[in-house]
């Protein structure tokens, strides 16, 4: 069985997607349906002192704070950003109203010819230094947290070498292809949304508190979904809120769909981060200590920023074992829009920072940064950052032996030494990383306690009802594989609709790559109790909830423990040549090996791995976006730039597999994990290229050149 | 004003407003395999086959579209399935979004190159964005759906 589930199937949902029959938001039109334009905030931080409306026509409305029946904060880890602004703004961009009505060429109108007078407030616009008053809190934080393990007084006393350095990550826009939007219909006193979304549960939540209702009157139903890589995890909140309100006042359904422009400037991004490390190590160079100090620019709410944050300490020490550490973070309040979730969520940013520390500390002792790094790993047995134990093997040398083999990497740094001698610009960066997978900390058993529910019908059909969406990563064709293998049924026996909250169990959010080794192990358990009870003919029903596995433990207070049950791994490598005048950079080659336990449909995964790569080497090479006095430069698709089939060389990977106990036949998660080492072994290999120390994500061109005009190099 | 096209093989008399864009009169008539993800010519999302050709309906005035002949995805079913069930076992499907917009470029292509090299092809597809698959699918399915016979 182990064998078989990795066979790829035909994903169940390629032939709605192939023959364009795939219904989007964009594709959804109800009857009378309304649209609706927001109205933006124009200055970063300011008191809105008033707001004149022209004379609206028959049938067009304006929605704002006014409208909402119930809390106007969006639901949240901290409730503090309103679903439309009150007395303040506190970013370009944030939603102040909506004007809904049948014609968008009259709502555009209206909108132009709103006059809105601010009074402008000192912003927060930058994430040292602050000056102005805070946004949040005291200290401007929304998450201040510590992390101690071991002494590093001893640390300190035994190091005879001392290496610090600063890291820094700029933003990155999930670029999802199918803008965000949501429709809202209110009818006979129930509120149904329809949405892009990857959380259906967090949108209900927001839209009952928003709405003040009893909660069987919001029903939220997943769209077809057009991407989404963290990006629809918590925003689309806002928007159904929003949306709600404005169909309950125009008693016609409401269709509010963002345009690329207002995606790029007011919807949440990756963390830009400011990471301090500071090693401790000893005369045979291993790691006794590590000081790490990493700041998240968090934007105006607090949004999830405090388990991003979290997220990026666990892995500030990498795949390296330190016993010794202690780890600050922050969350910093600024007047930006909002930061939150994008695949890798914290590990991208703090894996760059460890990675390129490693190297430039091997660099600076004179050592060979690669044998560094492998005498200091951690294997199976060692202690976390948190000091929780690593239970499963860890593959990471023999993954190491398999990419250096399969890119060619120590002849290639030698052959690349002598062309450079010559002036050609060659070089080759190798990273590791892992991916805690499933929500971290105490959020699966605490927080989310997912539920699954499997219905028979009788003619023997099963139906999965969880609340995971299809957002392109395959869930709808691996959690049947799952439930079909688990049950000896052919695969179309089973059914999964695109999730109804009328009718599916909260199994919690499709993030944190938690879906297939979380909610698929509860559906192959469903399944088995299915299984057991089976009678031909005969309709029955079987749920599941997570139990936390025994063994594990996890303090949340003091931040120890097991902060996941489960580790993915990866090892990358990439080639780059640079042009000797511009500094732009060719990839030459991209070669990986994974280890996600056991795949669930090889082409799922292998999908998802160059998905995650080409993200991963966006984000490092050209992905620039940013904030000029609280602006994004970047508004626009033509100015903001992702990847083209142009850039990018066929990617070489392979997979290794470390079974998790507790995962559906094996498997791990994967999602995240394929963005994290792209970035890295990418700068590594223009450091190489270069004869450069590179500290700064992403690398740029022009920083190129200024480094090296400077004979900055290292 | 009034304009009469061809639509995947019908004729077609719509009632449009000056400056109306192609996308939107084309969901107006109930083609909802048209996306639309940056109304900028800049993602190749929204192409559609204005005589044989990739153009970005998002961008281009429907008024102009008057007299000539619009595919989309409905229109070439056949091509469609041959690439379709390629793209299907290359894994190049995933959220679906570029999907119809990706397959029209390259049905387009394949009409009109005869042997591209690995550039050529990429070359063709520059403008058409997809930010789920990485484009290595995309190619490999597209590599063998130019050795197809026509
Ligand atoms: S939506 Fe037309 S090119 Fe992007
Ligand atoms: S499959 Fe999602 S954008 Fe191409």
């Amino acid at each position: 069985m182990r064998d078989s589930i990795s066979k790829p199937i035909t994903r169940v949902d390629a032939a709605d997607k192939l023959s364009g029959a795939a219904c989007y938001i964009g594709d959804m039109r109800l009857e009378d349906m309304l649209y609706a334009k927001t109205l933006r905030a124009a200055e970063p931080r300011a008191k809105l002192i008033s707001i004149e409306y022209p004379e609206l026509p028959e049938g067009y409305f304006v929605v704002d704070k006014r409208d909402v029946p119930g809390e106007n904060r969006v639901k949240m880890l901290i409730d503090d950003q309103p679903f439309f602004a009150e007395e303040v703004v506190n970013y370009i961009g944030e939603p102040i109203a909506l004007i809904v009505g049948k014609d968008k060429e009259v709502i555009n109108k209206l909108l132009e010819d709103i006059k809105v007078e601010y009074e402008r407030l000192q912003p927060i616009l930058c994430i040292d230094n602050i000056t102005a008053p805070p946004i949040y809190g005291e200290n401007d934080s929304f998450a201040d947290y510590s992390l101690n393990k071991g002494d590093l007084q001893k640390a300190r006393a035994g190091a005879a070498y001392v290496y610090e350095g600063i890291y820094e990550t700029g933003y990155q826009e999930q670029f999802y292809m199918e803008p965000q939007g949501v429709i809202a219909e209110f009818k006979e006193g129930k509120v149904s949304i329809y949405g892009s979304i990857q959380c259906p549960y967090y949108v209900k939540n927001a839209v009952v508190s928003c709405l003040g209702s009893a909660p069987e009157d919001v029903r939220i139903v997943q769209a077809a979904t057009g991407g989404a890589f963290g990006g629809k995890e918590d925003y689309p909140s806002l928007l159904a809120g929003q949306a709600a309100c404005a169909a309950i006042k125009a008693g016609k359904p409401v269709c509010l769909l963002l345009d690329r422009n207002e995606d790029l400037e007011a919807t949440t991004k990756r963390h830009p981060a400011k990471i301090t490390l500071k090693s401790y190590i000893d005369e045979s160079c291993r790691i006794l200590g590590l000081e790490a100090d990493i700041a998240l620019d968090a934007g105006a709410y607090a949004g999830i920023s405090g388990v991003v944050l979290q997220r990026a300490m666990f892995a500030a020490a990498g795949v390296y074992n330190i016993e010794n550490l202690s780890i600050r973070g922050k969350a910093i309040a600024t007047n930006k829009a909002v930061s939150g979730a994008f695949r890798g969520f914290g590990s991208p940013q703090a894996f760059f920072a460890i990675e390129m520390h490693m190297e430039h500390a091997a660099k600076a002792i004179g050592i060979d940064p690669l044998q560094y790094k492998l005498s200091n790993l951690v294997k199976q047995g060692d202690r976390s950052t948190t000091n929780g134990i690593l239970r499963d093997k860890i593959l990471l040398p023999e993954m190491v032996d398999r990419v250096l083999e399969m890119s060619g990497f120590t002849e290639k740094r030698k052959s690349f030494k002598t062309e450079r001698a010559v002036g050609a610009l060659k070089g080759i960066g190798l990273s590791m990383f892992f991916h805690g997978c499933g929500f971290t900390g105490n959020g699966e058993q605490d927080h989310i306690k997912a539920k699954v529910r499997l219905t028979k019908d009788i003619h023997d059909r099963v139906e999965i009802l969880i609340a995971n969406v299809e957002m392109g990563q395959g869930v709808q064709t691996t959690m049947r594989k799952i439930a079909a293998a688990a049950m000896e049924l052919p695969i179309d026996s089973i059914i999964f609709a695109n999730p109804d909250t009328d009718r599916v169990p909260d199994s919690g959010p499709t993030v944190a790559s938690r879906t297939t080794v979380i909610v698929g192990k509860l559906v192959y358990d469903a399944a088995l109790k299915l299984k057991e009870k089976w009678q031909a003919g005969a309709a029955s029903e079987v749920e599941e909830q997570y139990k936390y596995p025994q063994g594990f433990e996890w303090d949340n207070d003091s931040f120890s423990g097991d902060a996941y049950t489960n580790y993915s791994w990866g090892v990358n490598a990439v080639e780059v040549e640079l042009d000797p005048i511009t500094y732009e950079s060719t990839i030459k080659g991209v070669w990986t090996v994974f280890d996600i336990g056991n795949p669930i449909d090889d082409r799922l995964v292998r999908g998802q791995i160059d998905g995650g790569i080409v993200q991963g080497l966006g984000y490092a090479s050209m992905e620039v976006m940013e904030n000029l006095q609280g602006r994004f430069r970047q508004r626009t698709s033509t100015d903001y730039i992702i990847p083209t089939a142009m850039d990018i060389p066929e990617i070489k990977s392979e997979l290794m597999c470390e079974p998790f106990k507790y995962g559906p036949y094996g498997a791990k998660g994967l999602g995240e994990l394929t963005l994290v080492g792209a970035p890295i072994a990418y700068a590594l290999a223009v450091e190489n290229a270069l004869s450069i120390n590179i500290d700064t994500l992403p690398v740029r061109p022009e920083h190129l050149m200024e480094v090296a005009a400077d004979g900055n190099g290292y | 004003m009034n304009i009469s096209f061809r639509i995947n093989g019908t004729n077609k008399n719509v009632d449009i407003k000056p400056g109306e864009l192609l996308y939107d009169v084309l969901k107006s008539i109930g083609i909802s395999s048209v996306k639309k993800a940056c109304e900028t010519s800049s993602c190749g999302v929204c192409t559609v086959l204005l005589d044989g050709r990739p153009i970005a309906s998002c961008s281009y005035l429907a008024a102009k579209a008057h007299g000539h002949e619009i595919t989309t995805i409905e229109g070439v079913s056949r091509e469609a399935e041959i690439l379709g069930s390629l793209m299907n076992s290359e894994g190049a499907i995933q959220c679906g979004f570029c999907t119809p917009g990706f397959m029209l470029t390259v049905i387009a292509m394949k009409r009109e190159l005869q042997n591209p090299d690995e550039q050529a092809i990429k070359n063709y597809l520059v403008s058409n964005l997809c930010r789920c698959s990485g484009y290595e699918g995309q190619l490999r399915a597209v590599k063998l759906y130019m050795e197809v016979p026509q």
